[in-house]
């Protein structure tokens, strides 16, 4: 019987232990189809931060370590410097990598590392239960915007990917949504491009993926997904910011 | 040919780095340390490494977290408002078991404080100072010799125990030039680091983390570093007796400190008071064993306990002395160093009180 479809060698058997319609699991599986196809599993380093995906290096088959909050992206400068060959990608959420970690992102950018940032924008704090993020919408309700975000005390969302295609060491920024099948094989191409950018030493590469959280939404998957097409696309559309006539 | 040359501490340090192997150096500027990393600049491409710039100290700790999660060899080094944002990566190199080299030339605090030598970081460096239970190892050098040989020992001891080596030094130190001289060759302990991140080809991949969410592993792990710290204890303690036979008053201090009262032995043997020294070199692993031996003997009337703090070390030599012997204590802050006049009329003094 011919096999017409098989789980990337990229994914570990363990099983992901994330919710129902999380779209985290989509993100994983693309990223590492993309290191089989583009067969550079076995020499690649990733780097998981803070946040529900803290042990997807227990996910990923490929060498692994585990960051401190919002650090992924100095962790990840410390291992490139040591392995300039090797492919090294960092996996973060919104908080981690748009609060606490906003200063590490930004040098590492601006250095132009030549590391691959996976940019996972569910617009919340998804593992501590629902807190607001840099990344919430005007008049999202959260668990710390009980009534809603306010710009007035809580001020505005960060378009984080926007703010670092300013910077000359960044060579690809790509903000893609994992909505639908189209999507998430736009999504997918997004991935892939920033291996190869990184592949070629061109220097920093960033994919931002909206993403949802429908256990801190509160919604059911389907409805998550309208949700964020309805309410995130229209703050973080979708779309290349850097690195648009890059032939890679 | 080896001869003698006068360098200036801090750029000591940095030699004796780049001497030890360490190829990743990860930096940011703050007095009175600065010149190491203005070393590492100049240096460390030629000898085929990597110098970074961080944007922070909290970041220089995580480059250095990942160049050794990648098997290199790696240092940070900063003064003591940095080392206050680095304990966090202490605390996760400690989780992970990574090899590290810290560099501490401290200034005195708190806060901002100044930029003038201090032991104020004592604590901090030996009790912890970044969340869970974790220990670092802490050498106190005295000498530039001392910083040449310590820190190129420093990177042989971070490879060997997979955990962080802190060299605790002070502006005094990191400022001041004597001569020092180089071998030839450096003692390098070459280890495999077979749990090192490469890339996975030919081998299962590794991870690297510190997180155990199951209570008993993390338990069990907890147990694995406590006996891995109980066999330092045993092996790795270091510290120099000096005159301490026939003593009567034994002085206690480290580091720069240590050199000042060094000088005040001799003057108060002059005027007939019998004075040695116990200088420990590891501050963790604290020399308490020979502490307790000393605070038995018949001879031994008093130990005196000076820092550059407020009184930091003294909990560990009351520790060790554990009520057998008073413990006095003199110490100086805000930058300031006692004079060898001050120890020696207090000498004078702790004589005529314990022999009344
Ligand atoms: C220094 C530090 N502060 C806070 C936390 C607690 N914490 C764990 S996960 C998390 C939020 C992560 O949110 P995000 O990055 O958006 O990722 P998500 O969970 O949504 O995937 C926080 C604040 C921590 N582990 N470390
Ligand atoms: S809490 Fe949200 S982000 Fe985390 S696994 Fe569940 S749905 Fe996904």
């Amino acid at each position: 019987m011919a096999i017409v479809f098989e789980k990337t060698k990229g994914l570990t058997d363990k099983p992901f232990h994330y919710c129902p319609g999380c779209t985290h699991g989509i993100i994983h599986r693309i990223i590492a189809e993309v290191l089989c196809e583009q067969d550079i599993l076995e020499n690649t380093i990733g780097v998981s931060s803070v946040g529900c995906t803290y042990n997807n290096y227990e996910y990923f088959a490929c060498d692994m370590v585990q960051a401190a909050h919002g650090r992924a992206p100095a962790v990840a400068t410390g291992v490139k410097r040591v392995h300039p060959g090797n492919t090294v990608f960092t996996y973060q959420g919104d908080g981690d990598l748009a609060s606490i970690g906003m200063a590490e992102i930004v040098h590492a950018a601006a250095r132009g590392e030549n590391i691959t940032v996976f940019f996972v924008n569910n617009a919340v704090y998804g593992m501590t239960s629902g807190q607001m993020a840099p990344t919430s919408l005007l008049g999202q309700v959260t668990t710390t915007s009980p009534f809603g975000r306010d710009s007035a005390v809580q001020g505005y969302p960060i378009n984080v990917s926007e703010m670092l295609a300013t910077l000359t060491g960044a060579k690809y920024i790509e903000r893609v949504m994992i909505s639908d099948f189209k999507n998430i094989q736009a999504a997918k191409r997004a991935v892939a491009k920033a291996f190869r950018v990184q592949k070629q030493g061109l220097g920093f590469s960033m994919v931002e993926f909206l993403s949802t959280c429908p256990t801190n939404w509160g919604k059911s998957p389907v409805e998550s997904i309208d949700w964020l097409k309805q309410n995130m696309v229209p703050q973080y559309p979708i779309g290349v910011f850097k690195g648009k006539d890059l032939e890679v | 040919m080896t001869k003698r040359i006068l360098m200036k501490g801090n750029e000591v340090i940095a030699e004796a780095a780049i001497r030890a192997g360490c190829r990743y150096y990860f930096g940011y500027p703050i007095t009175p340390q600065t010149e190491i990393m203005h070393y590492m600049a100049l240096t460390m491409n030629k000898a085929g490494g990597t110098f970074v710039q961080a944007e922070s100290e909290v970041a220089a700790i995580n480059m250095v977290y990942g160049a050794s999660a990648a098997g290199g060899r790696t240092m940070t080094s900063s003064s003591s408002p940095g080392i206050s944002l680095k304990q966090e990566g202490f605390s996760y190199i400690a989780g992970a078991e990574l090899p590290a080299v810290v560099v501490n030339i401290v200034r005195a605090g708190p806060g901002l404080g100044g930029i003038l030598p201090a032991q104020g970081d004592y604590f901090q460096a030996t009790k912890g100072g970044g969340h869970g239970d974790y220990r670092n190892i802490v050498i106190a050098p005295a000498s530039i010799q001392e910083l040449y040989e310590m820190t190129v020992e420093a990177f042989n001891l971070a490879d060997e125990y997979r955990m962080l080596v802190m060299i605790l030094g002070d502006g005094t130190l990191g400022q001041m030039m004597e001569p020092v001289l180089f071998r030839d060759e450096e003692p390098i302990v070459e280890s495999t680091k077979e749990w090192a991140l490469t890339g996975h080809k030919g081998r299962d991949h590794n991870t690297i983390q510190s997180i155990y969410i199951n209570p008993d592993e993390l338990e069990a792990k907890n147990n694995e570093l406590q006996a891995k710290y109980r066999a330092i204890e045993v092996k790795e303690t270091r510290f120099e007796a000096l005159d301490t036979e026939d003593a009567e008053i034994v002085i206690v201090a480290f580091g720069t400190c240590s050199r000042i009262c060094r000088n005040v032995i001799r003057q108060a043997r002059d005027q007939g008071v019998k004075v040695g020294m116990i200088r420990p070199i590891t501050l963790w692993p604290y020399p308490t064993e020979v502490l307790s031996e000393l605070a038995k003997s018949d001879t031994l009337k008093a130990f005196l306990d000076v820092e550059l703090n407020a009184g930091q070390m003294i909990e560990d030599v009351k520790l060790a002395v554990n009520g057998a012997k008073p413990v006095y204590f003199h110490g100086r802050t805000g930058g300031n160093l006692p004079s060898q006049k001050e120890i020696l009329d207090l000498i004078m003094n702790i004589h005529k009180e314990v022999n009344q």
